[in-house]
């Protein structure tokens, strides 16, 4: 309700001295695409906290659209999408997902899913679109791997169902470059421990999760345990340095 | 004394044994000695429930083998005797073709056990001209039937019925008890027939041994001392069985046979086909005050092929849910508006489990939120078909496609392995997130070039230094690693047996791999089976 006087605010406070009219375009949808999203009366859905600082608005929000990875790395990260699955579905939401054959059933479970509201569809096929859209109509949180990129128009269209029954889509795999996302989580700077030259196993991993969004802005990224020794998802502490005023 | 029915009991004498040997004949060998009297029914024969035995047939009762024995003191009294399982269910359903061809002779059959039936004899006798030529016509009906031996006693009461049809003797097979004589007849029967061992054992230990020492003691005293279960057995011994004949009801027709002439070859005619008839099955077993939660669905085709499946639904089946199951039996995983190998020519929905529906009812406010989910999830499932949509359950195992698995939404997981058993062997926590369907066959390098090789006894030729798909694209740096880790597995089993060794290795991007070798009796092959990103 208030933000219709700071939107005329917003219009009268344009800068007029904008010379090329391309620029000023941009300039007016970024600011309308941010007010737009701090104007929908977007409701959280209970993310875990160590990635919840990072995404735009503090969590999850229902009826938006996340992506992980991007195209220019070859691997998404499965953990990435469980770790984003496991908040929700702890909290008693139904997660769906579609066309990942690959999904490590075993390991959803030992991070805290529930395999009972779980649904698996691995071969949509060709109606992957249908099939996201009918599923998100009941869902709660889908996960799709599209097989090849979907047009503007279908996109559009499944945003605006999204929007309107509340459910949160993530898109994975190396079409998941979506302009409508809200957010594109990625993963860097992955080590691990607990394995040796012949000796040990893996029990942890370090990793730096970087979060850009669609309204533009600096990316954030965090350096997280993606899973820590006791399978828990956790910022890393970095220790701090006490700085001391001597003489 | 018009409170008690006239009645009249038919008893098969040895009826489990009969059962058993009308649906699995015995395959007797004849033997030179007694090829003639070789008879299916004279092989020693015995049934056992729990390790006793709870049946035997008369070749067997004369070697000494009776009710209750113990398996192996029968078998040692009766060398040749023969043993079976018994199935009370059999028992049930094939005395259920008895009945059935008793109704067509007499109406109003009660089945007071598989082997005993009971029938108000008025009608009959007033029919047949007598209690003693109806009873005879229903000897002669199960002689027909293939069924020697049976007895028949006509009575007040079906107590005293039965009992006069457990007194027949074998030349004269119908026993009538005149009307009022009950109390006389049942005088001299011991009080052990009142299948009561408490009270049995303690009318025994009052002195009283036979049912008309019993019948004498006051009716009054005998409630007061025994309740009104004793005051029952009392009257029973008195002749005084006043329980009426309820009349066996058949049950309802349920199937539903939708027949095809000429036959479709195609997938959607069949379905359209169905339509009406599933409406009406559903209909019908409304008005039944039914649901079913179980359904067979059974198909024949003009070539005489033959498909027949169970579907689960987890609340009730609808009419719809019919149609797109009689859908997916039939296009598999084919397209809807595939052609078929030849025409159906029947379809036959055929309910298996059935509720009240009572236990099904929505709610005033609905079902909540899962009905929806599943309404949503099964217009999914019509689009890619019933294996489109899975739920997924843990299993147990040691290798990591053993763990997972997949059901189809709405049918019951059936674990053949128990996932709470330690499974000694299985992969370190914490597991990979990715899991390939089809594990990708690699390469793996040492550090002199050459490809590593691990024995049986776990030895490797060299540390692995990089791995590389099968395709040659793509080589990985190995920077760390961890095994072999052996697992052998069903040995014995020569198409089940699984001989491999486990690598973790973590390539120069920092993502880890399960990489797996495997030994067969072609040779040995190297694969990546999951992915830790």
């Amino acid at each position: 309700m208030f933000e219709y006087g700071s939107m005329t605010l917003a219009a009268t406070t344009l800068p007029e001295e904008s010379a090329a009219p391309a620029a000023i375009i941009d300039e007016l949808q970024s600011r309308i695409r941010s007010m737009q999203a701090t104007k929908l009366d977007s409701r959280l859905l209970p993310t875990h906290p160590a990635l919840a600082e990072l995404l735009p608005g503090g969590g999850l929000k229902q009826g938006a659209m996340y992506s992980i990875g991007s195209p220019a790395s070859v691997e998404s990260s499965a953990t990435l999408l469980l770790a984003l699955l496991a908040g929700p579905s702890a909290a008693g939401s139904w997660c769906g997902v579609v066309g990942v054959p690959d999904f490590g059933i075993e390991a959803a479970a030992s991070f805290g899913i529930d395999l009972d509201r779980l649904v698996l569809v691995p071969a949509p096929g060709d109606q992957w679109l249908a099939v996201t859209a009918a599923i998100a109509d009941v869902l709660t949180i889908v996960v799709i791997k599209p097989p090849r990129q979907a047009s503007e128009g279908n996109l559009a269209r499944l945003s605006a169902r999204l929007r309107q029954r509340g459910s949160t889509l993530i898109v994975v795999g190396s079409h998941s470059a979506w302009p409508q996302s809200e957010a594109m989580l990625s993963l860097s700077q992955s080590s691990w421990t607990g394995i040796g030259d012949g000796a040990g196993h893996l029990t942890a991993r370090q990793v730096t999760v970087t979060v850009s969004t669609r309204a533009g802005g600096r990316p954030r990224s965090a350096r997280m345990w993606l899973p820590d020794p006791e399978l828990r998802f956790a910022r890393v502490e970095t220790p701090q340095t006490h700085l001391r005023a001597v003489g | 004394m018009s409170l008690i029915t006239r009645s009249m009991v038919l008893w098969v004498p040895d009826w489990p044994i009969l059962a058993s040997l009308r649906v699995e004949p015995l395959r007797v060998e004849p033997l030179p000695a007694n090829a003639a009297s070789a008879g299916a029914t004279d092989a020693p024969l015995a049934l056992i429930e729990k390790g006793l035995v709870f049946a035997c047939s008369a070749a067997a009762r004369i070697e000494g083998v009776q009710r209750g024995l113990r398996v192996r003191e029968a078998q040692a009294r009766c060398t040749d005797l023969i043993v079976r399982p018994y199935e009370q269910q059999l028992d049930s359903r094939t005395f259920e073709t008895v009945i059935t061809a008793i109704e067509e002779l007499m109406p109003g059959v009660q089945l007071v056990r598989p082997g005993i039936a009971a029938i108000r004899s008025r009608g009959p006798a007033r029919y047949y001209g007598g209690e003693q030529p109806a009873g005879l016509a229903l000897v002669a009906l199960l002689e027909s039937l293939g069924i020697p031996g049976a007895r028949v006693g006509i009575a007040d009461g079906p107590f005293t019925a039965e009992q006069a049809a457990r007194t027949a003797t074998s030349a004269y097979r119908v026993r009538v008890v005149p009307e009022g004589a009950s109390a006389e007849f049942l005088g001299n029967l011991p009080v052990s027939l009142l299948e009561d061992p408490v009270l049995i054992t303690l009318l025994r230990r009052l002195g009283i041994s036979s049912l008309g020492e019993f019948a004498a003691l006051p009716a009054t005293d005998v409630l007061g001392r025994f309740g009104p279960d004793g005051a029952h057995l009392h009257a029973l011994a008195g002749g005084l069985d006043s329980r009426p004949i309820v009349a066996h009801q058949p049950p309802d027709e349920l199937d539903c046979v939708v027949a095809f002439e000429p036959p479709l070859d195609r997938v959607d005619q069949v379905t359209f086909g169905v339509r009406a008839s599933a409406d009406d099955f559903v209909q019908r077993l409304v008005a039944s005050k039914l649901v079913c939660t179980t359904l067979r669905i059974e198909i024949e085709t003009e070539l005489g092929d033959y498909s027949e499946r169970s579907w689960l639904h987890p609340r009730s089946f609808t009419a719809s849910d019919v149609v797109d199951r009689v859908r997916w039996q039939l296009q598999g995983s084919g397209e809807v508006d595939s052609g078929l190998r030849s025409g159906v020519s029947a379809v036959r929905i055929v309910p298996e489990v059935v509720d009240a529906i009572g236990n099904h009812e929505v709610g005033l406010f609905g079902a909540g939120p899962d009905e929806r989910i599943h309404n949503g999830l099964a217009r999914v499932q019509s689009m890619l078909g019933h294996e489109g949509v899975l739920t997924a359950v843990v299993s147990g195992g040691r290798t990591l496609a053993d763990r997972q698995k997949t059901v189809p939404w709405g049918d019951r997981p059936l674990l053949p392995r128990s996932n709470l058993l330690p499974w000694p062997g299985q992969l370190p926590l914490p597991l990979p997130a990715t899991i390939f369907a089809a594990p990708h066959p690699v390469f793996v390098y040492g550090a002199d070039g050459t490809d590593v090789v691990v024995d049986e006894r776990g030895r490797f030729s060299s540390a692995p230094s990089r791995f590389s798909p099968a395709t040659g694209k793509d080589p990985r740096q190995i920077t760390a690693w961890a095994g072999p880790w052996p697992i052998a597995e069903r040995w014995w089993d020569a198409e089940a047996a699984l001989n491999a060794s486990r690598f973790q290795v973590v390539d120069d991007r920092g993502v880890a791999w399960l990489l797996v070798l495997t030994r067969r009796a072609t040779g040995s092959s190297w694969a990546a089976e999951a992915r830790y990103d």
